[in-house]
């Protein structure tokens, strides 16, 4: 098990590499940032060259990007084009994303599987058929729709809930936005667990333990639905560095200065620092979701063992 | 006994010849008749009663694969004879949109912005004054496309690699592994700019190709966790005592009971990538007109839903109804697929 | 079953985190801030450069300099017109050697006193190639700007030589030109000046710029929020009639309509097209849509051949009398925009060069005539037109309608299609290295209220926003000649006779003046927007 956390550890390494390369050429590839500094009027060409020997933009790519690593290990992740340094954005942008991702990951996870259950123990009956058709609206209607009727029906025309998260954050204002996003992951899910639930509601040690007259709910928890859990978990696992990146559109529609919008900000102001920054931490998350998921393997399934 | 004859026929390791698996699991499936009645759904029970007489008139003659079976079991699913038909009707739209509407959704009136139906025109008009029912007909071409297409390049892609990956396990499924990592860090506005403004084509194959490449990861983790299970099965190992070779194993065994979980992934996956083709619209980074599609018309309508509800009806009603389709349609095969259902 | 009790901990573990997570935070949100003392809570974008007078080129690091800073001379919000703020006098007998006087006795915030060396370092600093300024061009026509800002190489100089500070209250500028007009310019926010801490601790005054103006910055956290109150020792004449003004930044202007219709904001001069529908409604009334000194056009890569034969200049003035100004600023833009009519903005007034209908027939809607001149220019250079545009703004559905009026006009659903890109950073550079091959959407939003500035830039040869690449000679020296011409009325005359050489070239065509438009709460009233679309903020008032 030690061993192979560390070779699991050891595997980061170049995935590490592998995406910041890759991100930093795809910024690189979107072109020249520096013209739109100067809006809609021609750069100055002078001080544009000035601005781009600042930001190494001048070098090779694979030079820059060596330049920008040796900084990040001394924890300079570079500054923006409005002079803030991108280790403040991260620590204003990952707290306020980590609130959003625990609302929407503990909605995803709680109905998810509750639905999933339900739906899975009664195939064919009415809960069934609600849950596939609720599921079937979430997915098919992309998050932004979603997002701006929810936020005008429930926020600003009823106003039960604010309608944007805005600063600081509550718990209340960020039930809207983490509704919004875990939706389409949380139909996921209850698919996802309803047919491993139905699948596995034959197994044998479901019968051995409803024949031994165990109670109907230890048989669910206990026996059906940790068992059911696997491909579930797997799902969780990338979902939770998904949600953490993918809520982009979320909160930009519900005001949270989070990763998805300095993200946004940063791909769309072409900033390579700010993107390279904020994916490198993402990534980071990505791995230990990843690592821990294959860890949970283990722990649902006793026959599954890491040598 | 015809559980037992069922079981023997559809139950892969029955064909590899192994006698000794088959009490408990004869046993399982009799008791799946008489026990776990509440765990049974109508459908299932349709089914059961088509069996009986099914054994009598086939059986034995010719082993058959258990594809076979599971057709044979699908042409009498209700549900998969409607989303049949559904995903039929759909394609004849993409195909032919002309046996459907006369009317040019290229062609707009400024004038008519976002009016109700009339005589006509019987979904109305959206924001430029185009006729949304010609659109809605005429989106069906690109959106189906760029679902069906995408995602059968991801599931493909997915399946293969990540269940090498997931059968073989060491290195090939560290690199494997790893790779999907890479990819799922990419941040997908990110890559729909690069990969849209590096292209400079406007055709609908670029927008499939992305999403193939960023959706690939998710199937292949699931994929490969479905694999991992079912090789730790035990008729896996004893079918490999048996001496079954590699592709024996994977496409006969594993594959067939690791299937499940990637149907369905994949099918509301077929969803959320039509869907995740409007919200590329909505960043800017889609589709381009003048390709009419579903994407398009709802990422343009979100914002005015308050005014013309009509214009994010139709397109979204479309998309929901090629959905219910698609997984309707998954749902069903899963079920056919999997033996111990029967 | 030790296992599934550890997966149900789990469960709960994460739950609870979500909680915690959430929840800590929740019990210290009661204060909001917005409602203490008649502070006005306003809508604000993220500025995208650091605030620095002459690094500052875009509305909302504007807002908020304009706010902080009292330049020599000011713009009245209703009439446009420039009058001196902080300058006492600025003089010169050859419109090209230039006096200021200033008026004694202004403070900066920070205590220290606006002296001539606060205007004449600001300005050397902001003009020095080193420095990286976004808007250092705008010393281009004071003497010895290429010193200081060479083309290639290393500035040979510190300072300009056209600056001299003659006493604490008096510097004399020299320009490489006559420019007659040229006082009228400096009310634009990089002729700022900046307190001696601008140079000393320069990491401080960023994070938190110290200016002369009515209101002085209290805190600002970046990409949040950031807070102004009145500066008690201002001594220009609009002194705030509000206890400071909020400024909180919004990642949507969507989201911030939201907040403005349930209560929660009580500015929003971001207001989303789509909104404009129902605004009126939605608040009551208390909206305000008013003319600003912007004009969209569409411009075309003079450049590319296809785009610069005779016949191609016919083609484009078929485009022009193609596209339903009326309609599409009615439909689209809730008339928030005015169908244009000449090159420059209503907010000139006539006196200023602003003249209705100048562009005449040209910019008429008449799709008949536009087939056919189209068709006896040689149809559509390439046989589709793409009207490029950057997505990441409000753009998609105005091309699109602009789209489909030349395509109902020529009678064929293909012939003008629009082309996103994606970020403005792209579209801009496909235009600066001339790689447009079909039209472009091109928007001036003006510096100061002249004609000279809706021209000289955009027009002339080789200017700095000249994004089509249009050279005339003729137009080029009728634009020097206004610049030397010391009367004001003749000056203006000849600029439009340098426009009408526009109507016949059309290296743009005019598409619609764009309002300023802004929504507020009950709370506040006496909300108006000046010529920039910059909200007024001094003049609010708090119930």
């Amino acid at each position: 098990m030690g061993r192979y956390v560390l070779r699991r550890l050891l595997q980061m390494i170049p995935v590490f590499i592998g995406t910041t390369f890759l991100i930093f050429v795809m910024v690189h590839a979107l072109g020249d940032p520096v013209n739109a500094l100067f809006g809609d009027k021609a750069p100055d060409p002078a001080v544009a060259a000035q601005i781009r020997a600042q930001y190494n933009l001048n070098d090779p790519l694979w030079l820059q990007y060596v330049k920008y690593m040796g900084n990040l290990f001394r924890w300079d992740f570079g500054t923006t084009f409005s002079g803030q340094s991108v280790t403040s954005l991260l620590a204003t942008a990952y707290p306020a994303t980590l609130q959003l991702t625990a609302v929407a990951f503990t909605i995803e996870v709680v109905f998810g599987i509750g639905f999933g259950l339900i739906s899975g123990l009664r195939r064919g009956g009415v809960a069934d058929n609600s849950v596939l058709i609720l599921t079937l609206v979430v997915i098919s209607i992309p998050t932004f729709v979603t997002g701006y009727v929810l936020q005008y029906l429930i926020g600003v025309k009823w106003g039960i809930v604010p309608a944007t998260a805005g600063d600081p954050l509550t718990l209340q204002s960020l039930l809207l936005p983490g509704i919004v996003l875990a939706s389409v992951s949380l139909a996921y899910v209850a698919r996802l667990t309803r047919t491993t639930v139905a699948e596995n509601s034959k197994a044998d040690y479901v019968r051995t333990a409803t024949a031994k007259g165990l109670p109907r709910r230890r048989v669910v928890i206990n026996h059906l639905l940790r068992n059911s859990l696997i491909p579930v978990v797997t799902f969780l696992g990338t979902d939770l560095g998904a949600l953490m990146g993918g809520a982009l559109v979320t909160e930009r529609i519900f005001n949270i200065h989070g990763v998805g919008f300095y993200l946004y900000q940063g791909i769309v102001r072409q900033n390579s620092n700010t993107v390279v920054g904020f994916v490198t931490i993402l990534v980071i998350v990505f791995l230990a979701a990843n690592l821990l998921v294959d860890l949970l393997y283990a722990v649902l399934d006793p026959r599954i063992r890491y040598a | 006994m015809p559980d037992q004859e069922r079981y023997k026929k559809s139950d892969p390791l029955a064909e590899a010849g192994t006698g000794e698996e088959e009490m408990p699991s004869a046993v399982e499936s009799r008791t799946f008749d008489l026990g776990t009645m509440e765990g049974q759904s109508l459908i299932k029970a349709e089914r059961l009663a088509d069996h009986p007489e099914a054994p009598a008139a086939d059986d034995r003659v010719v082993a058959r694969s258990l594809w076979q079976d599971a057709w044979r079991d699908l042409r009498r699913n209700p549900i998969f004879i409607i989303s049949g038909l559904l995903i039929i009707f759909l394609v004849v739209m993409a195909l032919w949109p002309g046996l459907f509407t006369s009317t040019d959704p290229l062609k707009c009136d400024l004038s008519k912005s976002q009016q109700g139906a009339e005589s006509g025109h019987p979904f109305g008009f959206d924001t430029q004054g185009c006729d949304v029912y010609s659109r809605t007909v005429h989106g069906a071409r690109a959106s189906i496309t760029v679902g069906v297409c995408a995602t059968a390049g991801a599931a493909l892609t997915g399946t293969v690699l990540g269940g090498l990956a997931g059968f073989y396990g060491g290195w090939l499924d560290s690199v494997v592994s790893r790779i999907a990592d890479i990819f799922f860090g990419i941040p997908i506005l990110l890559g729909g700019l690069v990969f849209l403004s590096v292209i400079p084509s406007q055709s609908i194959w670029i927008v499939v190709a992305f999403i193939v490449v960023l959706g690939w990861p998710q199937l292949a983790r699931i994929a490969r966790g479905a694999v991992i299970t079912a090789k730790q099965q035990d008729y896996v190992t004893a079918a490999r005592a048996l001496g079954a070779g590699n592709a024996r194993l994977m496409l006969r065994h594993i594959l067939p009971n690791a299937v499940a979980p990637i149907i369905v992934v994949a099918t509301i996956a077929l969803g959320t990538y039509i869907s995740l083709e409007a919200t590329l619209s909505f960043l800017g980074v889609g589709l381009k007109p003048p390709t009419v599609s579903w994407g398009i018309d709802i990422s343009s309508a979100a914002d005015t839903f308050r005014n013309a509800p009509h214009m994010l009806l139709y397109p979204a009603g479309a998309l929901s109804l090629t959905v219910l389709a698609f997984i309707m349609l998954g749902d069903a095969v899963r079920d056919a697929l999997d033996p111990k259902l029967r | 079953m030790p296992v599934a009790t550890r997966v149900r901990w789990a469960v709960i573990a994460a739950t609870s985190v979500a909680l915690v997570a959430t929840g800590c935070s929740s019990s210290s949100s009661s204060s909001s801030g917005s409602n203490a003392n008649g502070v006005v809570l306003a809508w604000w974008g993220d500025p995208q450069n650091p605030l620095e007078p002459v690094n500052t080129n875009e509305v909302n690091g504007g807002a908020v300099l304009n706010m902080i800073f009292t330049g020599l001379v000011s713009y009245d919000p209703k009439t446009s017109k420039a009058s001196n703020a902080m300058a006492d006098s600025i003089t010169s007998t050859d419109q090209q050697n230039w006096t200021v006087k200033l008026k004694p006795g202004w403070k900066f915030s920070d205590g220290t006193t606006v002296t001539a060396s606060s205007y004449v370092d600001a300005w050397n600093y902001g003009a020095l190639v080193t420095n990286k300024q976004v808007n250092a061009s705008f010393f281009q026509y004071v003497q010895g700007y290429n010193d200081v800002a060479p083309a290639t190489g290393a500035p040979t100089a510190q300072t300009m030589s056209g600056l001299k500070v003659v006493d604490d209250n008096t510097f004399t500028v020299a320009l490489s030109q006559k420019f007659s007009t040229w006082p009228q310019t400096l009310g634009y926010s990089a002729y700022y000046p900046v307190p001696k801490s601008f140079f000393t601790d320069h990491a401080a005054y960023l994070n938190k710029p110290i200016g002369n103006g009515p209101y002085e910055i209290q805190t600002w956290t970046k990409s949040q929020k950031m807070q102004l109150r009145p500066f008690t020792g201002y001594s220009g004449p609009n002194k705030p009639k509000n206890g400071g003004i909020d400024l909180k930044v919004y990642t949507d202007t969507n989201a911030a309509y939201a907040d403005l219709q349930s209560g929660n904001l009580d500015l929003d001069n971001g207001i989303p097209n789509s909104a404009l529908k129902t605004i009126q409604t939605d608040l009551n009334g208390r909206y305000i849509n008013e003319p600003a000194g912007i004009i969209q056009t569409i411009s075309f890569p003079l450049y590319q051949p296809q785009w610069s034969t005779p016949g191609a200049a016919m083609v484009r003035q078929g485009i022009s009398m193609a596209i339903d100004r009326a309609t599409i600023t009615k439909v689209v833009f809730t008339n928030t925009r005015t169908p244009a009519t000449d090159w420059t903005s209503p907010v000139l007034g006539e006196s200023g060069g602003y003249k209705s209908g100048l562009c005449g027939s040209v910019c008429n809607y008449d799709p008949a005539k536009a087939k056919q001149l189209i068709q006896q220019g040689g149809g559509i250079p390439g046989g589709q037109l793409t009207i490029s545009y950057n997505a990441d703004g409000p753009h998609k559905e105005w091309v699109d309608a602009v789209c489909n009026s030349i395509n109902n006009a020529t009678g064929d659903t293909k012939s003008c299609v629009g082309r996103p890109v994606g970020t403005f950073a792209d579209f801009r550079n496909q235009i600066t290295t001339k790689q447009m091959t079909g039209a472009f959407r091109t928007g001036w939003q003006m510096d100061y209220p002249l004609i000279q500035d809706f021209l000289q830039p955009v027009y002339t040869t080789g200017a700095s926003s000249n994004d089509s690449h249009y050279t005339s000679a003729q137009f080029d020296s009728l634009v020097s000649q206004a610049n030397a011409n010391p009367d004001q009325a003749a000056a203006v005359g000849q600029f439009q006779t340098a426009e009408k050489l526009l109507i016949n070239d059309l290296p743009a065509i005019p598409l619609w003046y764009q309002n300023g438009t802004a929504g507020w709460s009950s709370r506040i009233t006496n909300v108006a927007l000046d010529p920039f679309s910059v909200p007024v903020y001094s003049e609010i008032t708090v119930k």
